[in-house]
């Protein structure tokens, strides 16, 4: 679809924070969002309306009523509706020049790679832990760097893994089968902490794209909103 | 004895001592020690801070540290 509206006019309140040329960068640049449910449907939302320009959606899932009290994509009339239809209707709503590849397919080992090949960058929006290193194999051999979210109750996590870091070891241990599931099962997750990580993954998004700011590489931002934690962790 | 700041993450939470986050050990508690004295599974522990930084559960704590016990977390 042709662009609606100036450049200029739509990114007007970018410009005092971001340069021009790093909106050019980031309308160029291709971002592959795994997992579209509670914080990849809100990172889809942000990198859009930014103005990331080309985005590669994925989730092989459907939306469930259980979906409605945190899932910004979810809406009633959708329930039963591919989590990857939704997402490119809404990033089509908000900004027509974003180019969007939606994949209604639950990425694996064996469609991961061919997936995200080409992307500047992946983002880890799964809700398992086993997935998680699945992913970073791939976005490791690809050359990919990965901005990793995840969730529980009112608690949550943001690091960034570049491909030659050791990653999600340094967070879950070796990868083993009953780890496949965090904490989440017990606490469930509340929507204001979900939009809140999936905030800080758009930032950290943004940081790597544009090589800007402090990364989270090798490190743990942890917070927790019941007591206002909010900290930055050495990983090694 | 010596005074850490003790802090629990999420489901661990509910294993906080009443003294919350200025907790006394006896000197040269490990992690591992003051994780199994405050009965918590140690398979529940994923992640351990000690001032900031990732430590193995055979750390000794020192006066003033604090620690942050975190369980794995997954949720998207």
């Amino acid at each position: 679809m042709a662009e609606q509206f100036v450049k200029e006019d739509r990114y007007i309140r970018n410009f005092k924070t971001l340069s021009h040329d790093e909106q050019n960068i980031l309308e160029k640049a291709t971002v592959s969002i795994i997992g579209l449910g509670g914080l990849g449907g809100t990172v889809t939302e942000m990198l859009a309306r930014t103005g990331v320009g080309n985005l590669r959606l994925v989730d092989g899932d459907i939306f469930e009523t259980s979906n409605l009290n945190r899932q910004l994509l979810s809406e009633e009339h959708l329930i039963g509706s591919p989590k990857a239809d939704a997402a490119k209707k809404r990033v089509i709503a908000v900004n027509s020049s974003v180019h969007v590849d939606a994949h209604h397919k639950y990425a694996d080992e064996s469609n991961l790679f061919d997936i995200i090949k080409g992307s500047d960058l992946v983002v880890d929006c799964l809700d398992t832990i086993d997935s998680r290193f699945v992913l970073q194999k791939s976005a490791s051999k690809a050359g990919i760097p990965v901005v990793s979210g995840a969730i529980a109750g009112v608690s949550g996590q943001v690091t960034v893994i570049f491909p030659e870091d050791q990653g999600f070891e340094l967070i879950y241990g070796k990868k083993a089968i009953e780890q496949s599931r965090g904490v989440e099962t017990q606490t469930g997750n509340i929507s204001y902490c979900a939009l809140f990580i999936a905030a800080l993954q758009s930032s950290e998004c943004l940081k790597v794209l544009l090589n800007r700011g402090d990364i989270l590489r090798n490190k743990l931002l942890i917070a927790d909103l019941w007591s206002n934690s909010f900290e930055v962790m050495d990983l090694i | 004895m010596i005074k850490i700041d003790l802090k629990l993450f999420v489901t661990l939470s509910k294993f906080l001592p009443g003294e919350g986050e200025s907790f006394q050990v006896d000197e040269g508690t490990s992690i591992g020690g003051l994780i199994e004295n405050l009965s918590i599974p140690s398979a529940q522990v994923k992640l351990i801070f000690v001032n900031g930084k990732k430590v193995a559960s055979d750390y000794r704590l020192q006066q003033g540290d604090r620690v942050g016990l975190f369980p794995p977390v997954g949720g998207g």
